[in-house]
């Protein structure tokens, strides 16, 4: 037979054709398999069924080892929504005790939320009670696509220390974005400890793979549980706070604005910390949480605000150890050198008012009296001595505010909790900006001396500062944290930090301190056997009447505490900064309040400085 | 046995091989496992395998003047079996193409393909037989095929029906005009065009109506310079074309005139088609009633495919083909098998997920997995390495078969040949096509690999007499 050569091309015809189809379709593998991940998320959210299984949370206990915060378990419903197949609603509702409105908002909020997928687990209502719990778990069968996630809630067994304690909320996108380890629908800490030990607390998430065939049947574990991640337990923490001590600040605090801190000098743990008004942190638990956070937040009185350390306030009279440390080790002053006091440091046409007392005098009555002219007086002399080692006044002035840095003033002094405020404390280039190079001089910022002026410190900054005088130069950053379980805590929190100024210096401002007490403004701290060194401090302000303060430590030898109280609007300190103070120490080493003190702690816990404030309550 | 072709036989057992391995993992069940049970799908496949394997020795050893001496009797005898199976085959949904005797059950459309191969082939290799010389070599070729299309589609058996379409690469083979081909094609372009952009608008209509008329210009000006000796006849068409769509962009873009869109296409085509025919009568030359042909042939189909889609496919086949089209997501509904599918072979990666590791495979997401869909199988296991090999192993073999149809000495040989390449093509095509999503659900197996006795045995015997015919090419020369 004869061969048609013309038709014999058209195999390449054919050939070619197949091999086109064969190109298209391995490009067409090669998009599905190679260039796109998402199939393979599909197939696993197709397959495996991940449900996450949450750690307990932490414990808190505190210094004493009394048990302040635990977990109670609460219960999430969770939807997956492909799952779901038609139920009986109304019976749902009524299980739930939620009416057919809020089903249906509930039902779109979810719809509109980031990361709604129909094949992950979504979060339908969150928290249920033990009772709705119990009576939707004996109808689950009827509702496929539903189940009940277990989730660890807080308790609190005291109501007090809320500011440090902090609470727990659901993480936001932003969260999220902030810390992988985060999934939509997980818990983090908010405020206190549990922000700032959030790490430690939370533990690990784990992870329980089940396999989940077409029909929405579960299989089995995938790879017989290979692949699951079993859940780590969250560190337990031992706070340095004594929850009694706290709990009787926070009631002498009452009615008043403000803060009281007190730190163990020798090893800068704080013993309570109580920033007033406060709150319960029992109704930050559970479903009423937004609620009651936004009428927390809307709060005039701001009880979110903590006032130990965020609020900077002029420090007051309780700034005057710092200068006489300054004086001394600057050489301006020895413990002889005595300046004028005719009621009142008067100079170029100048003048800070002082009261009533001997004149002249040298440092320690002047602690004791608490003399502003001799403070002012002294910081004259170290800035505008022209002949002195300085050359010029903001020279002088630096030299004056490196020294404060290394007390801890001007600078957030690091304690382990969020949101710490620096204080302020000014720097030559300030005054420059304001009034020009070489235009200012002491007397244009004299009130500094005496703590007032730009001067601004947080209560916690001034209880460090008394703890220093009572360690007599040294600090360690105070925190709130005293142990972490099976972790040693950050060196920063061991280590002692030691201020630019000499030992002897702080000898001397102790005993003007211990003077005050014995026998000048402080003489209410006076506790029977126990030697109290004090240092009141009343700060003027532009809010009205003057801010109430105190700093002081005990014993005088060998000290246990070192406190700080600042009453906003409550006038002198000797009438609230300093019963507040010495009854926070004397319960503190005595565990009890000596008779002839009772009359002092009844007029602290009824009385109401709140009024002063201008501060109008709804 | 020497002058057998070892590459085909090679690839042959490759293939059932590997579509034994993909059955075994498709229908592995978590909790009992027993390649050897043969009540699991992959047992009986392999003893199904077992059987083939004797059938293509069997048939290995008959002489091939058998084949073409008996190759009418035996396409009557399955042309008959055909259509007593419509009447005596139980209903498995909704259609009526399964023998059941015993505890078997066999689809004889799976070996109408080879008997009307050899019908084909023998109607070719008649003495002096050219198709082109007669009309009624073309009537006899078509009836040839069309009859068991008709008979299986009455079965309600679409796919397996539709498989015969494909012996038109044999007529092309055979001296069919190109032209056939190039229609079909164009059709379904214009039909896909149509379909798919219906939800803009240009000049008034569609996009996709748009798109066919522009379509249509362009196959007039082809077919025009393909079919004429006088090249200027399709420069004309192009300048008219040129200076058309300026005008046209002027008035409507820049101006901002509503043209009637349908109008407008429609007269821009037929005064090209007027210029032709005036060219016909001008130069005598009748090979440019062509453009006319296709111009007017294609708009009233295009007019047409609307009413065609609607009346002509059944919903469920209207639905499939709107999803492949992308013009209907539904995912939950008919478009759930093909996307679990893509899911499947997706998910496989580079590597794909290790034999037997298939979640998508082995939880049942995807549905007929060990039969049509069994591709996914080898998609998710063994990734896109595992699967661009499946392709390739059958690209060979076809390419191979098609060697072997060329190296014929007889037409008979030649013919037959062709025919197992047409239906290996229309078969992969389709059912790779359509698991990855490139072309409509035709329910039509992978060759070897699904799942299946019918099949497999279909593809077997047509492959084994192929084997023979070739291997006694040689002798042929000593008649």
């Amino acid at each position: 037979m004869r061969k048609d050569y013309k038709l014999e091309k058209r195999k390449y015809v054919i050939a070619s054709f197949i091999v086109i189809i064969a190109i298209i379709y391995i490009v067409q593998l090669y998009a599905l398999q190679l260039d796109d991940d998402k199939y393979k998320n599909s197939a696993d959210n197709n397959a495996f069924l991940k449900k996450t299984v949450y750690p307990s949370r932490g414990l808190i206990y505190d210094r004493n080892g009394e048990l302040i915060v635990y977990n109670q378990p609460a219960y999430d419903v969770m939807m997956i929504p492909r799952d779901v197949q038609p139920f009986d609603t109304v019976d749902f509702c009524h299980t739930l005790s939620i009416s057919r409105e809020q089903f249906d908002k509930r039902l779109a909020d979810m719809r509109k939320s980031v990361g709604y997928s129909t094949y992950t687990p979504q979060t339908f209502i969150t928290q249920l009670s033990a009772q709705d719990y119990g009576r939707l778990q004996e109808k689950l069968y009827r509702f496929p696509g539903f189940f009940i996630q277990k989730r660890i809630l807080r308790q609190y067994n005291h109501k007090a220390a809320a500011n440090v304690l902090g609470n727990i909320r659901e993480v936001n996108p932003k969260d999220i974005e902030r810390d992988p380890y985060y999934e939509r629908g997980d818990y983090c800490g908010d405020l206190g400890v549990e922000k700032s030990y959030d790490r430690h607390l939370r533990g690990v998430k784990g992870k329980e793979i089940l396999i989940r065939d077409a029909h929405g049947r579960i299989q089995g574990r995938y790879r017989d549980g290979a692949e699951d991640i079993p859940g780590v337990a969250g560190r337990n923490l031992k706070l340095s706070i004594d929850i009694k001590l706290q709990e009787y600040a926070e009631s002498l605090m009452v009615n008043k604005i403000g803060a009281v801190v007190a730190i163990e000098p020798s090893t800068g743990e704080i013993l309570c910390m109580v920033s007033s008004p406060t709150y319960d942190p029992t109704i930050l638990i559970g479903r009423q949480r937004g609620e009651n956070y936004a009428k927390l937040n809307s709060d005039p009185l701001k009880p979110l605000f903590d006032r130990s350390l965020m609020a900077a306030y002029p420090p007051g009279s309780t700034f005057k150890p710092t200068q006489g440390l300054i004086l001394l080790q600057e050489g301006v002053i020895n413990l002889n050198t005595m300046y004028p006091c005719y009621r009142g440091y008067i100079n170029g046409g100048l003048r800070v008012g002082c009261h009533g007392h001997g004149s002249p005098l040298p440092l320690k009555p002047a602690l004791q009296t608490s003399c502003n002219a001799f403070f002012c007086w002294g910081l004259k002399n170290m800035l505008d001595n022209r002949r002195s080692k300085y050359g010029t006044v903001a020279n002088a002035f630096e030299t004056w505010k490196k020294h404060l840095v290394s007390m801890g003033y001007g600078y957030r002094v690091g304690i382990d909790l969020p949101s710490e405020s620096r204080g302020f404390i000014p720097n030559a280039q300030f005054y420059n900006d304001i009034y020009g190079e070489n235009r200012w001089s002491a007397n244009t910022i004299i009130s500094i001396a005496i703590g007032q002026g730009e001067i601004l410190a947080t209560p916690l900054q001034i209880a460090n500062l008394s703890a220093t005088i009572a360690n007599r130069g040294w600090f360690i950053t105070p925190h709130v944290v005293k142990e972490i379980q099976d972790t040693v805590l950050d060196k920063q929190y061991t280590e002692q930090r030691h201020v630019t100024i000499d030992k002897a210096h702080y000898e001397s401002v102790a005993e003007g301190m211990r003077m005050a007490v014995t026998g000048g403004t402080c003489r209410l701290a006076a506790l029977p056997d126990i030697e109290v060194c004090g240092k009141t401090g009343t700060a003027q302000n532009p809010h009205g009447k003057d801010h109430s303060a105190f700093i002081g430590f005990a014993p005088y030898h060998e000290p246990k505490i070192a406190v700080c109280v600042y009453v906003e609007n409550a006038g002198f300190g000797a009438t609230y900064g300093v019963p507040i103070g010495s009854l926070v120490m004397e319960k503190y080493l005595t565990g009890s309040i000596s008779p002839q003190r009772k009359y002092l702690e009844e007029r602290m816990l009824t009385s109401n400085t709140i009024v002063n404030s201008g501060v109008k309550k709804h | 046995m020497r002058s057998v072709d070892w590459v085909v036989v090679i690839l042959y057992l490759l293939l059932v091989i590997g579509g034994a391995i993909s059955i075994y993992a498709a229908s592995y069940d978590y909790d009992n496992a027993n390649i050897f049970s043969f009540d699991e799908f992959s047992g009986k496949q392999i003893r199904w395998i077992g059987f083939s394997f004797i059938l293509g020795l069997v048939l290995l050893l008959i002489d091939k003047r058998m084949y073409e001496t008996y190759a009418y009797p035996i396409y009557f005898i399955i042309v008959a079996l055909l259509i007593v199976t419509i009447f005596i085959a139980p209903n498995i949904k909704g259609s009526h193409s399964w023998l059941v005797i015993g505890q078997m059950s066999l689809q004889p459309a799976e070996f109408g393909k080879f008997a009307t191969a050899l019908a084909l082939a023998k109607l070719f290799s008649g003495y002096n037989f050219v198709l082109n010389a007669k009309k009624s070599n073309y009537v006899k070729s078509l009836v040839l095929i069309l009859l068991p299309i008709l008979i299986i589609m009455a079965q309600n058996e679409t796919g397996s029906a539709l498989v015969y379409l494909s012996l038109v690469f044999v007529l092309y083979r055979e001296g069919m005009s190109g032209l056939v081909l190039f229609a079909f094609a164009f059709a379904i372009a214009i039909f896909v065009v149509t379909l798919k952009f219906t939800t803009s608008a240009v000049l008034g209509i569609p996009t996709g109506e748009f798109v066919a008329f522009v379509m249509i210009d362009l196959a007039m000006v082809g077919v025009a310079a393909f079919f004429s000796k006088r090249q200027v006849v399709a420069r004309n068409l192009v300048l008219w074309f040129l200076f058309v769509t300026i005008v046209v962009g002027i008035v409507a873009g820049i101006c901002g005139v509503k043209l009637p869109g349908e109008a407008t296409m429609i007269s821009i085509t037929v005064i090209a088609m007027l210029y032709c025919l005036y060219e016909v009568v001008r130069s005598h030359s009748n090979r440019l009633f062509m453009p006319i042909i296709v111009a007017a042939s294609s708009m009233v189909f295009m007019m047409s495919v609307d009413y065609v889609f609607n009346k002509a496919l059944q919903p469920h086949q209207q639905t499939r083909v709107k999803v492949l089209l992308g013009i209907e997501e539904d995912l939950l509904g008919k478009g759930y098998n093909v996307n679990q599918a893509k899911i499947a072979i997706g998910s496989g990666g580079l590597t794909g997920k290790g034999f037997l590791n298939g979640t998508q495979t082995k939880l049942k997401y995807v549905p007929e997995q060990h039969t049509d869909f069994i591709f996914c199988t080898i998609g998710e296991e063994e990734g896109f390495i595992g699967s661009t090999i499946t392709i390739l192993l059958f690209l060979a073999l076809i390419l191979r078969v098609i060697t072997i149809a060329e190296r014929q000495p007889t037409a008979f040989g030649r013919v037959y040949s062709y025919c197992v390449a047409s239906y290996l093509i229309f078969h992969l095509c389709i059912n790779i096509g359509m698991v990855i999503g490139l072309c409509p659900v035709i329910g039509i197996p992978l060759p070897f690999f699904s799942y299946g006795g019918s099949s497999l045995w279909g593809f077997t015997v047509l492959l084994f007499i192929m084997l023979r015919i070739d291997a006694s090419r040689k002798d042929s020369r000593n008649y």
